[in-house]
């Protein structure tokens, strides 16, 4: 299983060997049985039932990046779980949310950021946002097999941009198909509300604090019309999972700042429930 | 057809190790110091590029002396065999003693067996825990044994000169500043027993440090941060009842 299993306890050759800065390059060709790509599926008919994950919303605001998600994961109508977590820490500078199967997604989640972590310390230097984005995609694709039997994983993916200074956001499709989106961007079932809600109240000089409260009017849209989408759960204090990514580096928002943010949010529902209009012109 | 001359097999490790001491000793010494914060690591490098100290995984770092691309070679192994095992079971299952052991049987068996030619390297692995007392320091020398060190340890050409200075001057509890003066202190010191000096831009210098908020411990000390150290450490040992005053001055 690991290192040390394999006759006198050295080092097998394939760990002294010089070469890729890659760990997934490094565990195809040394165990590729634990790539989650490599696995095969069975062949079976019909939907595979496992909890999915639903909505994550990303936003950009003059000097960072927010990525949000709320944090239901449903089976078929079941509520599976209340207070999944889908939006994780990449490495200093991105953030990774993910939509779709759960369990894969936490998986492709803890690969990606081992692969980020690896590439650090065997080069000495960070991958650009690009590359990071890129490995990702390359990740997406090999899952295409159990995409195709309704096991997929739709990430967002969303970094600060060191040489360039600014925040970006990168979204997917099931196939690996990377494209930069400009502005703000949504993943999942209920991602349709959430961009509706974000075209309307999105402006590109937002700040911080205005770009959390964005996303979270975002992610109650969603969990609004969305059924697989959870709401701020007031009597369970469970509120969305909001991160900010600046120049300082990935950051969670407390769950006091959640829970402020999804309290006023609410409060000013309470009064107009369909949430803040945008002038006719 | 000639016969083979008979060497006693003593004779051949006696001079393999030789043959590794040497390479070794051509190096220049680092050190590797524990401190009431975590473990630093000191030593004189001129290049930028070619690290001797690194991070291994959230906890451990590593450090050599001798062949680069020998001890290279054993870092990204030991860089992968963290990774694969973190990865494997979890993050709290990577330690020091498991790379160390990885390490010593690799050292040992390259070492013994005919058909390679010995690593010319001594590494250090350091793995620093909640308190001082949980720090872990394992030094491997070329042949493949382990040593379980405290406090001080040196590695390098001049090693054996520099751990005995070490020794009789590290204590327990230092500030960075104070471990980082002596550990250039004891660098400095030539063979022949004359000092010279060690320009700040000719060290390198890290730290696992458990006060840090991130998973992980590891980080690099350069520039203005390691000027400003190197300079608390000379005040400091001046007036020595100052106590912890350089905990402001290590944040990046």
């Amino acid at each position: 299983m690991e290192a040390n299993t394999h006759g006198t306890g050295r080092l097998p050759a394939a760990f002294l060997t010089p070469g890729s800065s890659s760990f997934m390059d490094f565990l195809s060709e040394h165990q590729p049985e634990l790539l989650p790509g490599k696995r095969s599926l069975p062949p079976v008919k019909g939907v595979i039932e496992a909890p999915h994950g639903t909505t994550i919303v990303a936003v950009t605001f003059p000097g960072g990046v927010v990525l949000a998600g709320d944090r239901r994961a449903t089976m078929g109508n079941v509520i599976a779980q209340r207070d999944i977590e889908k939006v994780f820490p990449a490495d200093e500078y991105s953030a990774v949310g993910i939509a779709g199967t759960a369990g894969l997604a936490v998986e492709m989640v803890k690969l990606f950021q081992l692969e980020l972590e690896h590439f650090e310390k065997v080069e000495g230097a960070q991958l650009s946002l690009e590359g990071k984005a890129n490995r990702l995609s390359t990740m997406i694709r090999s899952n295409l097999g159990m995409a195709m039997q309704g096991l997929a994983v739709v990430p967002l993916f969303a970094g600060y941009d060191v040489d360039r200074e600014k925040g970006r956001i990168f979204s997917y499709d099931v196939t690996g198909g990377r494209s930069e989106e400009q502005g703000y961007a949504a993943t999942g079932s209920g991602s349709i509300f959430a961009r509706g809600a974000m075209k309307k109240l999105f402006r590109d000089d937002l700040n911080e604090a205005e770009a959390t409260t964005l996303v979270v009017q975002a992610l109650y849209d969603a969990a609004d019309d969305d059924s697989a989408t959870g709401g701020p759960d007031v009597a369970r204090r469970i509120y969305p999972i909001v991160t900010v990514i600046t120049e300082d580096g990935y950051r969670r928002l407390t769950e006091d700042e959640a829970s402020g943010i999804a309290r006023s949010v609410l409060e000013r529902r309470l009064e107009q429930p369909d949430g803040p209009r945008a002038s006719l012109l | 057809m000639s016969t083979p001359f008979y060497v006693s097999p003593q004779q051949a490790m006696a001079d393999r190790a030789e043959y590794a001491r040497k390479g070794i000793a051509r190096g220049r010494s680092l050190v590797v110091l524990q401190y009431a914060d975590g473990i630093v690591f000191v030593g004189e490098n001129p290049s930028r590029a070619l690290h001797k100290f690194s991070e291994i995984y959230d906890r451990i770092g590593f450090a050599a002396a001798g062949k680069y691309n020998e001890y290279e070679n054993l870092r990204i192994g030991g860089v992968r065999y963290a990774d694969l095992r973190g990865y494997t079971y979890d993050r709290d299952d990577v330690t020091a003693r498991g790379l160390a052991n990885v390490y010593a049987q690799t050292l040992g068996t390259i070492f013994s067996s005919v058909g390679e030619k010995p690593y010319e390297v001594e590494l250090v692995v350091a793995e620093v825990g909640e308190t001082p007392e949980q720090d872990q320091i394992y030094r491997l020398p070329h042949d493949g044994s382990i040593v379980d060190e405290h406090g001080s340890v040196a590695v390098g050409g001049n090693a054996e000169q520099i751990s005995g200075y070490l020794d009789q001057r590290h204590r327990d509890g230092m500030t960075l500043a104070e471990a980082l003066k002596l550990a250039v202190q004891s660098l400095s010191r030539d063979t022949n027993g004359s000092e010279r000096e060690i320009p700040a831009e000719r060290l390198e210098v890290a730290v696992l440090d458990r006060t840090r908020p991130q998973k992980r411990k590891f980080r690099r000390i350069g520039g203005r941060q390691l000027a400003r150290l190197l300079e608390a450490g000379g005040a400091e040992t001046a007036s020595e009842a100052e106590g912890d005053t350089d905990s402001g001055g290590d944040v990046e």
